[in-house]
């Protein structure tokens, strides 16, 4: 990580060489410059082609240099128009998808100084007025008209098309950040201008989490420290220039869009590689400050549970089936949420979508109803607009339940494609766009990749076999009923667990269909696990580390048939793999409704614990998930083939990718 | 004899039908009713041991058929057997050793008796009961085989005591059958008290702050916790419900109302919470010779996610439920399958009952066990009345029970009649 951000800067302050241009020998400004060259010579209409090209850890960083062209379009008019920014703007939209996840700005103040000394710098020659003159703008333009600029001067690299585009892209938003020595940024900078990006910022701020700002200022300080070198020469030649600023008002104007773009970009940088390496800190729900903000935004009232357990503190748990009647009851007066939304919303809250295949189709065709009948409203982008409202329904689903993993991938495409759409779109193309999009993403994350496993696990089952299998995962009963057809003679162990009992409509399910079946419960596992030959289970997520994420009770089955020594084979798409890792089921996991413990349907007699929550020593714990370690794990069937445990991390890199290429 | 023969009929039906459940009311059902059999029995005046013998092996082996799969009633029952025959030997140590008759035996215990000649009835009981004696200093010199081998011994000693027996008159068969009587009601009050006593261990294992996980319900793991918790040990216990009988809902009723920390969770969260648990407590349906448990069903899931976090598994019980036989596929021939009512409503599944492959067959299994088998290297300690043990030397305690010869309670009868 550190290595990485160091040879960003490195990179950083190349450009910075290039805009000073002239006086810096070419060799490094050639190379950056060539990627902007690289973006601007991608024809218009091939917005989506650049983004495709660059390399996958590339992509956020233009995104936010696109909200931020966004933000400032909305501002400020753009005096001039050029005809050749117009298909940049694509490549960096992408970026809004992530806004909701990452405040904007909350770096910055430091930014803008930055900003604001750069661009004095820059105004001397000829070629940094030109990059000004575009960049006052404010416009999303103003990018593209940099890069023109400096294209002449740095030569066409084709070589550049390679994964180095992207840090390029990255380099060009950034250029103008590194450059500022801190000495230099006193000159630049008005008063007003940092007034103005205080008050902006001091809006970001409250979206950033204390901990992004420290990553950023860390980040940010390392630039600064890398580019100082170059800083002190640079300020050397320029300096005397700057003091003699000749457009102060436009240098202004200037600063304040670099500034502002820089932050987001430079930021941006930065983050997404920490992002990469440590994924977004769940809400921990013992921080009080946190719940009580969270609570405040909420749509679905909810009641802390009592008798909650100990371990379990940082967990959310709220009293179930308060929450049911209530929305009903305000079915009609929830206006944001788009009825679908809402109905899956229902649905999740009272369990009839479980399984996280199920959840995030349900989840996408109701955001597909909703883009469909979604309109723009005035003086809007639609892109910001319907991210909006995506993030506030995914809002609302996470207050009926907490997202899976699958669900939370599934958002962040959708985020993204939206980001992606180009400028150029009308509405209704655009929402056309994004609904078959949501239709891609369906068919071949989880439908076709089902498919897949399928054809992968069929070759598993051999005449003869006693398969046992877990709980209800869909694509474990796809390839049951699939080896069926095929005519294979095996026997399936249903095992089950309370309370969810998911075990029996499965059951039903396949014997309906003509497989011979045994049903038992999990306690009985060591019993009938002497006649199984194999193991099937489905998996919720699989993390990083190769632990399988997963219903409740799996753990326990796959190390009684590790015991046992059986092949244990765990079905999953690709799309539900994770960065995350856990060593544990405890620090992250979802706990249901405790009642349902108590409550034994079908046995009357079992009534023991009734009015349970009275006596406050007496908890119910009804976890959701566990994590299998991975030395229980003898094979994952992916859509990709099937794979280790150990290789789960070569295709979460290998499959983010894709995600981006997408 | 006839209401003797219609009480065994009683406790044969409930035990074939089930009705009584749990191995400690079981245990303490068949020595009673053992007690009323002795007491009923009329003895012959020659070998009343022996004619003892045969009717408790008699009623024994009816017991034990109604339900093979409670083992306590066949300990009962050779714990009685082996209560008459020490006693019967002391009777005819006393004898001996007062009649000076015992010269020319090689028989090992008339050589024990021969060192102690005028032990009374209990010592020498003891000094077969006492695991560690150590050879005679005497016997290992002379070369005489010492009475450390004690399963050999009383098997050998049936004959010698069927021969002094002849000698003796009304007095003694009195005595025995008076002794045999006084001894199995030691027995029912050992089994009484034997949650007292492991429950008074209970201090010696648990410590402050620890976290205890148990599955099902077993009185004596409540009583265990209880004592301790009376004792000012704080601490907190996780309850895995135990499907498909959900006895883990009653005791954690139970535990709750003796004021202790408890969580009740599903026993598919066993391997979730194991991590966060010091210590796993349980009770047993039978412990076997080699140490193995026969459990509670689900308990070799809980066990081996013990072991896995190195968690200790400590299984509680009472000396009725050591049982003098190895397990021999446990998981078959000592399990237990219920209706399948339990797990599925027949009601809700008849649709499926009706599908079937091509023979006939039904396409549809439910399966139902009892109990699992927990091999021993996965329990970490036994607790039982007489203190703490290893799995390992469950066989030597065992031999202090129960006498060799009564271990084939089932064959020997079957092939002598």
């Amino acid at each position: 990580m550190d290595s990485r951000r160091a040879s960003r800067m490195v990179i950083d302050p190349k450009p910075k060489v290039r805009q000073v241009g002239f006086f810096t020998p070419g060799a490094p400004p050639e190379r950056t410059k060539s990627s902007p060259a690289e973006s601007l010579s991608s024809p218009p209409t091939s917005d989506m082609s650049p983004a495709g090209n660059s390399l996958s850890p590339v992509m956020i960083p233009p995104p936010r240099h696109a909200s931020d062209n966004l933000s400032s379009s909305l501002g400020l008019n753009s005096s001039r128009v050029l005809p050749v920014p117009v298909p940049m703007s694509p490549i960096r939209r992408p970026s809004t998808g992530d806004n909701l996840n990452l405040p904007l700005g909350s770096y910055n103040p430091s930014e803008s100084l930055l900003g604001t000394s750069l661009s004095p710098s820059s105004g001397f020659d000829d070629e940094g007025l030109s990059e000004d003159t575009s960049t006052s703008g404010w416009f999303v333009r103003g990018n593209p008209g940099k890069v023109a600029s400096s294209f002449p001067s740095g030569g066409f690299d084709t070589t550049a098309m390679k994964s180095r585009n992207i840090p390029v892209v990255s380099n060009l938003t950034t250029v103008s950040v590194v450059k500022m020595p801190p000495g230099l940024s006193e000159k630049g900078g008005t008063l007003v201008e940092v007034q103005h990006e205080q008050v902006r910022d001091s809006k970001l701020k409250e979206k950033t989490s204390k901990a992004e700002r420290r990553a950023l200022q860390e980040a940010q300080r390392s630039a600064k420290a890398a580019s100082r070198a170059e800083g002190s020469k640079t300020a050397a030649t320029s300096g005397g220039v700057t003091a003699a600023n000749a457009k102060p008002a436009k240098a202004k104007a200037s600063q304040k869009k670099e500034g502002s773009s820089v932050a987001s970009s430079d930021r941006k940088g930065p983050e997404k590689d920490r992002k990469k390496d440590v994924p977004h800190p769940r809400m921990q729900f013992d921080d009080k400050q946190r719940v009580e903000k969270a609570k405040r935004r909420a749509v679905v009232k909810q009641t802390e549970a009592r008798n909650r357990v100990e371990l379990f503190r940082h967990l959310p748990q709220y009293e179930h089936g308060t929450q049911l009647p209530d929305l009903e009851s305000r079915f009609f007066q929830l206006e944001p949420m788009h009825p679908s939304v809402y109905k899956v919303g229902l649905q999740y809250l009272s369990g009839d979508t479980s399984g996280s295949n199920a959840r995030c189709i349900a989840m996408l065709q109701a955001f597909k109803e909703a883009i469909k009948d979604y309109t723009t409203p005035p003086e809007k982008a639609l892109g910001r607009d319907l991210t909006a409202k995506i993030s506030s329904y995914v809002s609302f689903l996470i207050e009926c339940r907490p997202l899976s993993i699958s669900m939370g991938y599934a958002i962040r495409f959708l985020k993204n494609r939206i980001a992606k759409l180009p400028l150029t779109f009308s509405e209704t193309e655009a929402k056309a766009t994004l609904c078959s999009d949501i239709d891609r993403f369906i068919n071949e994350k989880i439908i076709l990749a089902d498919k897949a496993i399928v054809k992968h696990a069929v070759t598993k089952i051999r005449d003869g076999d006693v398969l046992l299998i877990y709980g209800s995962s869909c694509v474990i009963e796809m390839i049951l009923l699939h080896a069926h057809e095929l005519g294979r003679q095996f026997r399936v162990v249903v095992v089950d667990s309370r309370p969810k009992l998911e075990g029996k409509a499965l059951l039903r399910r396949l014997v309906s269909k003509g497989l011979c079946c045994t049903y038992t419960h999990i306690n009985a596992l060591s019993y009938i696990m002497h006649e199984v030959t194999l193991v099937f289970l489905g998996a919720s997520s699989v993390l990083c580390n190769g632990t399988v994420y997963s219903r409740v009770g799996t753990a326990c089955v796959a190390m009684v048939a590790h015991a046992f020594r059986l092949p244990v084979l765990i079905c999953c798409e690709a799309y539900k793999f994770h960065e995350r890792v856990q060593l544990d089921s405890i620090c992250s996991n979802e706990l249901g409704d405790p009642d349902v413990i108590a409550k034994v349907p079908g046995r009357e007699d079992v009534d023991h614990l009734e009015n349970w929550a009275n006596n406050e020593n007496l908890q119910l714990l009804n976890l959701m998930y566990d994590v299998t370690p991975s030395d229980y794990v003898s094979m994952i069937i992916t859509d990709y083939g099937m794979i280790p445990p150990t290789s789960v991390p070569v295709i979460v890199r290998e499959y983010r990718r894709e995600h981006l290429w997408m | 004899m006839p209401d003797t023969q219609s009480l065994v009929n009683d406790f044969v039906i409930k035990l074939k039908r089930r009705k009584v459940e749990g191995s400690h009311a079981t245990a303490r059902q068949t020595a009673e009713l053992l007690r009323s059999v002795i007491s009923q029995q009329r003895v012959p005046y020659t070998n009343q041991a022996g004619a003892l013998i045969d009717a408790v092996k008699a009623v024994g082996e009816q017991l034990v058929a109604a339900n093979p799969v409670e083992l306590a009633v066949g300990n009962i029952v050779r714990r009685v057997l082996h209560i008459i025959r020490e006693e019967d030997i002391s009777l005819a140590t006393n004898a001996i050793g007062g009649l000076g008759l015992s010269v020319g035996s090689d028989d090992e215990d008339d050589a024990a008796k021969d060192d102690h000649p005028a032990l009374s009835a209990a010592a020498v009981a003891a000094a077969f009961r006492s695991t560690l004696r150590p050879p005679s200093l005497h016997a290992l010199l002379e070369g005489v085989p010492d009475s450390g081998a004690v399963p050999h011994a009383s098997s050998s000693g049936g004959d010698s005591e069927g021969k002094s027996k002849s000698a003796d008159k009304s007095t003694r068969s009195r005595k025995l059958k008076h002794d045999v009587i006084e001894a199995i009601n030691e027995l029912i009050q050992d089994i009484d008290t034997c949650h007292e006593q492991i429950a008074e261990q209970a201090v010696e294992h648990i410590h402050q702050n620890e976290v205890i996980l148990t599955l099902g319900r077993s009185r004596t793991v409540m009583e265990f916790l209880c004592a301790a918790k009376e004792k000012k040990r704080s601490f907190r216990v996780f309850v895995a419900e135990g499907a498909p009988r959900y006895q883990g809902h009653v005791l954690a009723k139970e535990l709750v109302a003796r004021g202790l920390q408890t969580t009740v969770i599903t026993d598919s969260a066993v391997f979730a919470m194991i991590s966060r648990v010091n210590m796993v407590i349980i009770g047993a349906h039978a412990i076997m010779a080699n140490g193995g448990v026969i459990a509670p069903v689900g308990l070799n899931m809980v066990a081996l996610a013990a072991q896995r976090h190195a968690v200790p598994f400590v299984v509680v019980g009472g000396s009725h439920k050591l049982c003098p036989l190895y397990p021999h596929n446990p998981e078959v021939l000592l399990n237990d399958l219920k209706s399948p009512s339990e797990l599925l409503d027949f009601g809700e599944f008849s649709d499926c009952m009706n599908f079937s492959s091509g023979n006939g067959a039904p396409l549809l299994h439910v399966v139902n066990p009892a109990f699992d088998y927990v091999p021993p290297n996965l329990v970490s300690l036994f607790i039982t009345d007489t203190g703490g043990h290893n799995p390992s030397y469950m066989y030597r305690l065992i031999a202090d029970y129960y006498s060799a010869e009564d271990l084939s309670l089932q064959q020997r009868p079957a092939s002598g009649n």
